[in-house]
């Protein structure tokens, strides 16, 4: 193996940029000619518009043009990438979602006019200067209050504020209810999954530009998949074919989800340099994307959980009303049915589930994937509902777990809700969790802390997640509009160098080290010879992007797919320079050498054969190495491992604190154990966030209360202690070439439960056995709150 | 952020003309006045830096007094009145964070008079004097509730100063986004008299503790507080807290301050 192959922490290249400050992300990029928008938002949730007057702004200095939705009316509304079938078999209601607001503003942050000018001050003035005479209407903001008989609707158009009402098996729910008819205990939870802002450390940033000459549109935007982006705006928005359009996603700061989607300041950026004949650019400000980002879960779910008179789990249902803002963001339908319902399994033999989701329209922000998305929202109820069992049924929440996990000689594991498991251990990673958790000491420094005034606690959770995301002809079934393939080229130099091109996206993720190291690992060379391309669809194949912990899964085995291609024809190649049969070649640290012989070329004098073909088998084979693989996943990835949470209360103002937290994680196989652990980091931080800090609040006229990093509590690094990470308890893939099952969001989703549990248990250790639930976050107001009662 | 012009006078007179101009705003640390001004909520027509003039630098002891200039930073506070008056000191030093405690003043803290900001605590509870550049104003008649107090038009603030207290110490609550303060107390015992002061809980703003006071009187300890409680009625409701969970978080916080105090 050379040294930088799989299996090694070799440090991040791209590290050397991002930490210099010499990344080159959107922002960065300044064109000649370069004029700048404005957006002019809503400041009201839900209004009527009677009336745009432009004319004193448009007078304003360096102002270019100004834009309302009446210069849109050639181009198409931001489309909706998955169709979700209700309960009755009937399409989801599907709204228009024009580029600009067209005669309705329907959330605050909703944008009504767009201002071009010579600078962004100027635009910024003029947006000032612009009237909208806006009738004001009642917003519906609660979700049940927007299903009610009589409620104003978000879109006039259609029936209700009803997306669809979802179920899951639908057939299977009078068997589902028969089995809580019959059961032994039913145990029930209502629950909040409260919305979060991803606030990624860079904003959006778009600049559009065009070039008349050869009718070429370029847009540079701060996305997670260009490839993507391309297709939905070219094909559905602006008719713009793919030959002339390209799309470029450079250094991007973060993403979350929130980066996935089709927004319209791309569409925008894009529009108005054809239309000004000049480069367009919009940097979101951070006050902005608080408005106009995507934001995350926003779940209120009732969950129910039957057990017959042994303690096995029997059944399970649940209600879950599912928050879709004003309009559908690109996968918006698919979080809270696809990527949620098929997850309500766990790490469980429940033999019966039945879950119904009704999303709503509320005039909110759109809500949509958001790290984890929807696989958080399942493991929360399912963990924090057997603590309540194991609570209510005076169990030990780890046992009861134990007892129903589905066991490893059970693999292939069909589950009712549609999925199959190829592979897992849950009991190994428990046991792993207890040991570097030392859940043996924990009596000893509860009494430490009870020494000191402060209540203690330990709460688990186990999750498991579908990764890898995913074969195109199920997600078609299900109402996907898209493929989940990814691709590669693997372009071999003439000196041996290499150049991969990858339809996978990095904002973050280190796929610059991690390919590399895959690639080298298969050839045998150093992987400083190999460079990873990625984030332009003029010279990448096309690709599906980085979202869902798929990029290693799916990314990588194209890569390695592609790499095999250029393997075998790199031996057909040396087979003729060593005269010898293609099977006859053996590939080792780089180097071709015949098989029981020393008769060997190595990598570069083959590749210098294939790029200057003096002797060269031209009659049978092409000059050049360079190839290129699509990979399509037979099946998702199923990420699994046990989160443990240790928490010191203060009882008097109710402040929780994470004294300890470890992670014991099923990966399958580990290209690079120390990015791993990076981003089970990260995740863990987005989930205690999540669990006890963060919160995207609107009131009931829409307003943004957490409009600001001074009241969205993001949390900071001494908000946590030392994380205890492991991922030794591995069981590869059974289905991809490098047996890997994805990490980016098992932090996210493994960590609230494990928290929440934590608080629950340190308050009934302490006497307050009154408190069966607190809603996240559970911010010391609240926890000090149930205290009281 | 809108267009204005822009003047750093040398001298307290420079300052005051200047600031005669219309819409004229004195600029100190600009913690609060830069967001709101890139947020186009404030839109002076001539910013006057008071950064440049020596007389608004420093700590030094005058007597029994702690003398501050206004325009001393947060982190100046921290480290050079640790020696005379630590509570003070440590107040200072919880202040935002290193970056705004490195530009961030007295003067204009408490000019600003954020009804969670620190420094209104530590000034109402040390009974310190707020000095201008016309008059002398004790801290009991300058907060003049939420973002208020009794400064005029014009007026600037050019030192505090501080009567050094026996014992005195902070406790303060953090609002987890902003990391102001929730709920704080200071408390400061004198030869003969103990204050209290309170910030970040109420909608009026910083304000004393009186029973607190009495109590602290009779006996300096945590013990004398048990059983005192705030009412919640006027006390900030928002997202981070209830008014009851405010009022009991200043009663917890005064009882942690007295311990802290010794």
């Amino acid at each position: 193996m050379p040294k930088d192959g799989i299996g090694a922490s070799t440090k991040r290249r791209e590290d050397l940029r991002f930490l210099t400050g010499n990344g080159k992300y959107t922002d960065d990029i300044n064109l000649r000619g370069q004029a700048f928008v404005h957006f002019l938002r809503s400041d009201v949730a839900h209004g009527r518009i009677n009336g745009i007057d432009t004319t004193v702004a448009a007078d304003m200095p360096g102002v270019l043009r100004i834009f309302t939705a009446a210069d849109f009316e050639s181009a198409g509304g931001l489309p909706c990438g998955w169709q979700v079938t209700d309960k009755h078999g009937q399409p989801m209601q599907e709204p228009k979602h024009p580029i600009l607001a067209e005669g309705k503003v329907r959330h605050v942050g909703d944008p009504i006019a767009a201002v071009v000018a010579e600078t962004a001050e100027q635009a910024r003035d003029a947006a000032e200067a612009i009237e909208v005479d806006i009738e004001e209407l009642p917003a519906v903001i609660d979700m049940k209050a927007a299903l009610a008989e009589g409620a104003p609707k978000v879109h006039d158009e259609l029936t209700s504020n009803l997306c669809y009402d979802w179920g899951f098996v639908e057939e299977n729910k009078a068997a589902v209810d028969e089995a809580f008819d019959k059961a032994a205990h039913v145990v029930s939870l209502e629950l909040v999954n409260n919305r979060l802002v991803a606030n990624p450390m860079e904003p959006r940033v778009a600049v559009g530009d065009y070039d008349p000459w050869g009718d070429q549109s370029t847009l540079y935007t701060t996305s997670q998949n260009p490839h993507v982006i391309r297709l939905l705006m070219g094909a559905f928005v602006l008719n713009i074919p793919e030959h002339k359009l390209r799309v470029v996603a450079p250094d991007v700061g973060g993403g979350f989800g929130s980066k996935i989607y089709h927004y319209a300041e791309e569409a925008f950026c894009t529009f108005a340099a054809r239309a000004l004949k000049r480069p367009v650019k919009w940097t979101c400000s951070r006050s902005e994307a608080f408005i106009s980002d995507a934001q995350g879960r926003d779940h209120r779910t009732k969950m129910e959980l039957a057990l017959d008179a042994d303690h096995n789990f029997t059944a399970i249902r649940t209600e879950t009303y599912a928050n879709m803002g004003a309009y559908l963001s690109t996968f918006a339908p698919s979080i809270p049915t696809w990527l949620h319902g098929t997850l309500m399994a766990g790490n469980y033999r429940t033999p019966l589930i039945y879950v119904n989701v009704k999303a709503v329209f509320t005039n909110t922000v759109p809500v949509d994937a958001y790290r984890g998305a929807g696989r958080p929202e399942a493991t929360y109820q399912l963990e924090r509902i057997i603590d309540k069992a194991a609570r209510d049924l005076g169990v030990d929440p780890i046992a009861l777990r134990r007892q129903n996990f589905i066991k490893p000689d059970q693999y292939p594991y069909q589950t009712p809700v549609a999925v199959v498991y190829d592979t897992g251990n849950y009991d190994a990673t428990m046991d792993k969790l207890l040991e570097i958790t030392d859940h043996a000491g924990f009596a000893a420094r509860a009494a430490e802390s009870a020494n000191r005034g402060k209540l203690r606690g330990f709460g688990v959770a186990s999750y498991i997640e579908a990764c890898g995301i995913a074969p195109s002809n199920l997600v078609g079934q299900l109402g996907a509009r898209a493929g989940l393939y990814e691709s590669a080229t693997i372009r071999v130099n003439a000196t041996g160098s290499i150049s991969v091109y990858t339809g996978s996206h990095s904002h973050g993720q280190g796929h610059e080290t991690t390919f590399a190291q895959v690639v080298a690992d298969m050839i045998g060379v150093d992987a400083s010879t190999i460079e990873i391309h990625h984030g332009d669809t003029s010279n990448s194949p096309m690709g599906m992007g980085t979202y869902g912990s798929r990029s290693l899964a799916v990314g990588g085995s194209a890569i390695v797919r592609a790499t095999n291609k250029v393997v075998d024809k790199a031996k057909k190649i040396a087979a003729h320079l060593l005269e010898c049969a293609p099977e006859d070649i053996e590939l080792k640290d780089g180097k071709f050498s015949v098989a029981g012989t020393d008769k060997s070329v190595d990598w570069s004098g083959v590749t210098l054969a294939a790029y200057v073909p003096h002797n060269y088998p031209l009659e049978d084979l092409e000059p050049g190495l360079e190839e290129t693989a699509f990979y399509d996943p037979s099946n998702f990835t199923y990420p699994a491992g046990a989160y443990g949470c240790e928490v010191e209360i203060d009882p008097e103002t109710g402040k929780v604190d994470i004294v300890g937290f470890a992670a014991a994680d099923d990966f399958g196989n580990v290209v690079n154990p120390m990015i791993v652990e990076g981003q089970v980091h990260g995740g863990l931080a987005q989930g205690i966030g999540q669990a006890l800090m963060e919160n995207c609040v609107f009131d009931d006229s829409g307003q943004l209360l957490s409009g600001s990093f001074m009241d969205y509590a993001m949390p900071r690094a001494d908000d946590f202690p030392g994380f205890k990470v492991d991922h030794s308890c591995n069981t590869p893939c059974t289905h991809n070439p490098l047996g890997v099952k994805g990490c980016g969001e098992a932090g996210a989703i493994g960590s609230p439960p494990a928290v929440v549990n934590a608080v629950i248990d340190a308050l009934h250790r302490a006497g307050h056995t009154h408190v069966s639930h607190i809603d996240m976050p559970l911010t010391p107001s609240r926890v000090w709150a149930a205290m009281q009662k | 952020m809108y267009d204005f012009d822009f003047v750093k006078p040398g001298s307290i007179d420079g300052a005051v003309k200047a600031l005669a101009a219309e819409d004229a705003i004195p600029l100190a640390g600009g913690q609060t006045l830069l967001p709101s001004m890139k947020q186009r909520l404030n839109a002076p027509s001539v910013m006057v830096s008071l950064r440049g003039i020596p007389e608004l630098q420093g700590v030094c002891r005058d007597g029994d007094v702690l003398v501050v200039g206004a325009a001393t930073t947060h982190a100046r506070v921290a480290t050079e009145a640790a020696a005379e008056y630590p509570g003070l000191a440590a107040l200072a030093g919880q202040i935002g964070d290193p970056a705004v405690r490195a530009m961030g003043t007295i003067g204009g803290s408490l000019a600003n008079n954020d009804p969670s900001a620190c420094y209104p605590a530590g000034v109402l509870g040390s009974g310190a004097t707020i000095v201008t550049n016309a008059r002398e104003i004790a801290a009991d008649d300058f907060f003049d509730g939420m973002f208020a107090t009794a400064l005029e038009e014009g007026e600037i603030i050019t030192s505090v100063r501080f009567p050094i207290p026996q014992k005195a110490a902070y406790a303060k609550f953090h609002q987890p986004a902003s990391r102001f303060a929730l709920a704080a107390a200071f408390v400061a015992r004198f030869a003969g008299t103990v204050r209290v002061a309170i910030t970040g809980a109420s909608e009026g703003g910083v304000f004393r503790w009186t029973e607190a006071e009495a109590a602290l009187k009779e006996s300096f300890t945590p013990e004398a507080l048990s059983g005192l409680t705030l009412p919640a009625e006027g006390m900030i409701g928002d997202l981070h807290g209830t008014p009851d969970y405010r009022a009991h978080l200043a009663a917890v916080m005064t009882r942690r301050a007295v311990a802290a105090a010794g």
